[in-house]
């Protein structure tokens, strides 16, 4: 397998290749490493003489690898297709969608279509696991449209409501 | 002895009670809500009775319900757990009518202690040391705002018949009162169905330190040791630890007599807890009495060696305390973090969800009361409680490289938890030197700093890979539909085709 793989800001190209053992090429480089897969999500890994307990958690499509108590965010690509790896671009301009970080109720709307709004300024309170907790808006500008009323179930990643 | 008890709870408390009921030959009875099905003290059971709705009042907090399923079953007593109902009166009172056993302090006892603002009115006449605010609930926020002028902001509006942080708010000016108490009363009435609301002076960055106390049928009373638990997140305790890095011999003795003399003013019964703010001179004042089992009770346990659930059923039964005042000793030293399903990188949201993977902890020292288990999805209805991690060693040191070894064993993926939390914390110098008071966690939180070094990402960059050619073998049989792994699994699967795997 060849691949590019995102760690946090970082890119890797890694060449993997299994024929009984597995061989591994980072960046060029040769490394020697040990597999023993223990589920789906959990290996333990060891290069040269190192071990380190891995495990990959994917939540709402995204996915982390936790190498002992350090996780990173994690993305494998196909390096001959782009598709899907231009994300981010222009994402600071233009609109952004508030989205439901968990499944809850909304109990208030802070601010109506067309309030002004500064970045980590509450657009709207969710409660879940009676818990209540503010929506905030991810940066300054105009609500455009609050898409949910008090008392709506939501779901994670339902939008909510529209900053411009 | 009882031969059946029922445990009007959920949850990791209604394990740990089940648990006790096991080892002394006592029958367990569970009841659970719809959200609840699956639950693991439904599992652990030895009978079980579906209640209704996830609401949980219309299930946890319905006493027709509960004493319904008790006659049902025929338990002979009531263990509540904490939180739902096992601070109220009316629910005890129930039970002495209904001739169940509730195991827990009498109604009246609880009458006396459960309300804060009556409790302040008993401790006044016991001449015990309280923190200076109203005795009485608010009429107005006039009248708050009056009492406020006098005994000098900050002040705090409590609940009367709080606990868990609920209705409370802290008021720095006159003009956060108004709005404070409105907040407060609506989410007292919603907690407790009771919107009383009380002002006590803020002592600032106070400690938070409680005594245990056991108190049999015969008019016998003992304190079992504080705990520590000036780590809080919005009133609400994260860690406690037993004993007190201040607390000596003789200050233990000290709290540990007002304890008692404030559980005897009550006429109190069975398991206690008293709360005490202490201040920087290590004066201590009473805050209020739980009537209840704390959710932080194994690290008395751990110091003192005693099973405090199974003493509340030998006391509920009408056996005497087997042990007195100097028979107790504090032996070494134990730390317990709550896990919840939160996000403490996304501002503690919660995070309820299928638990995809699960390792828990083992080896010396480590105890974990939990209520989960790999596979189980966590509800939205209830609180994020997920399980207690407790640590124990010789010393406080001991304790907490135990908790940190521990905390680097435990995993649950799937959702999020505030795991994380605990290792800044553990790793912390003014923790590891015992410089605690309530302020903090939310100092720690401000500074950033002592996040786990990055230093494997190349580890990482290779295990991803490793994973995606993994899938591609496995093909996907033993992924569960809900993880999305299609763009990993059609990298790997296509190159795979290309004859490099």
């Amino acid at each position: 397998m060849i691949a590019t793989v995102q760690i946090d800001e970082k890119e890797y190209r890694l060449k993997l290749t299994r024929a009984g053992g597995w061989r591994c090429e980072l960046d060029g480089r040769e490394i020697t490493v040990e597999v023993v897969p223990l589920s789906c999500d959990a290996i333990s890994l060891r290069i040269g003489g190192r071990v380190y307990e891995i495990r990959r958690d994917t939540m709402a499509g995204a996915t982390r690898i936790w190498v002992g108590n350090a996780n990173y965010d994690a993305t494998v690509y196909d390096p001959r297709s782009l598709r899907g790896r231009k994300r981010g671009a222009g994402e600071d301009s233009g609109p952004r969608k508030l989205t439901a970080p968990m499944p809850g109720k909304v109990i208030r709307v802070l601010l109506n279509d067309g309030a002004a709004v500064d970045a980590e300024q509450g657009v709207l309170v969710m409660e879940a696991m009676k818990m209540q907790n503010e929506i905030k808006s991810p940066r300054k500008g105009t609500v455009q449209k609050v898409l949910v009323a008090a008392g709506a179930n939501v779901n994670p990643g339902d939008v909510l409501a529209i900053i411009e | 002895m009882f031969k059946k008890i029922l445990i009007a709870n959920r949850g990791e408390i209604a394990v740990r009670v089940i648990r006790a009921c096991r080892e002394m030959g006592i029958a367990a009875v569970a009841v659970y809500s719809e959200a609840d099905q699956a639950a693991l003290h439904v599992l652990k059971a030895d009978e079980a009775y579906f209640i209704g709705p996830a609401a949980a009042t219309e299930s946890y907090l319905n006493i027709g319900k509960i004493l319904d399923v008790a006659k049902r079953s025929g338990a002979e007593a009531i263990h509540p757990g904490y939180g739902f109902l096992s601070e109220n009166a009316r629910f005890a009172r129930a039970c002495a009518d209904g001739g169940v056993k509730f195991i827990g302090p009498t109604a009246a006892a609880m009458d006396a202690m459960g309300s804060k603002t009556r409790a302040r009115q008993a401790m006044e006449k016991a001449g015990v040391p309280f923190v200076p605010g109203t005795s009485r609930g608010l009429d107005s926020a006039e009248q708050g705002r009056e009492v406020a002028g006098r005994i000098g902001y900050p002040i705090m509006l409590k609940a009367a018949a709080g606990g868990g942080g609920k209705g409370m708010r802290l008021v720095h000016r006159q003009e956060e009162l108004a709005s404070a108490l409105e907040a407060a009363r609506s989410e007292a009435e919603r907690a407790f169905g009771d919107g009383e609301v009380y002002i006590e002076k803020a002592i600032v960055n106070p400690r938070h330190i409680e005594m245990q106390v056991l108190a049999d049928e015969h008019g016998k009373t003992v304190y079992l040791g504080e705990r520590e638990c000036s780590i809080q997140r919005r009133h609400q305790k994260v860690v406690e630890e037993a004993p007190s890095p201040i607390v000596d011999a003789d200050m233990r003795r000290r709290m540990g007599e007002v304890a008692v003399r404030v559980a005897q003013a009550a006429g109190y019964t069975n398991a206690g807890t008293i709360e005490f703010l202490v201040d920087e001179q290590k004066n201590f004042y009473f805050l209020e009495m739980n009537t209840r089992l704390q959710v932080e009770h194994p690290v008395t346990e751990l110091v003192t060696g005693l099973d405090l659930v199974q003493l509340q059923i030998r006391i509920a039964a009408g056996e005497k305390l087997p042990f007195g005042q100097e028979d107790l000793a504090i032996r070494g030293h134990a730390i317990e973090c709550r896990i919840y399903a939160e996000d403490p990188e996304q501002n503690f949201f919660p995070s309820p969800g299928k638990i995809m993977q699960l390792a828990l902890p083992e080896g010396p020292g480590v105890r974990e009361d939990s209520g989960i288990y790999e596979g189980w999805t966590v509800p939205i209805d209830y609180d994020p409680l997920l399980a207690k991690l407790i640590g124990y060693g010789t010393r406080r040191e001991d304790a907490i490289a135990r908790m940190r070894r521990a905390l680097d064993e435990y995993f649950v993926g799937g959702i999020r938890t505030n795991l994380g939390l605990f290792r800044r914390i553990m790793a912390d110098p003014d923790f590891q030197a015992g410089k605690l008071d309530t302020g903090f966690l939310d100092r720690m939180l401000k500074a950033s700093g002592n996040a786990p070094a990055k230093k494997d990402a190349e580890a990482a960059a290779i295990a991803a890979g490793v994973f995606a050619m993994l899938d591609a073998e496995n093909t996907g049989h033993d992924r569960p539909a809900t993880a999305p792994v299609s763009g990993w699994k059609r990298v790997a699967r296509a190159e795979g085709l290309r004859g490099e795997v």
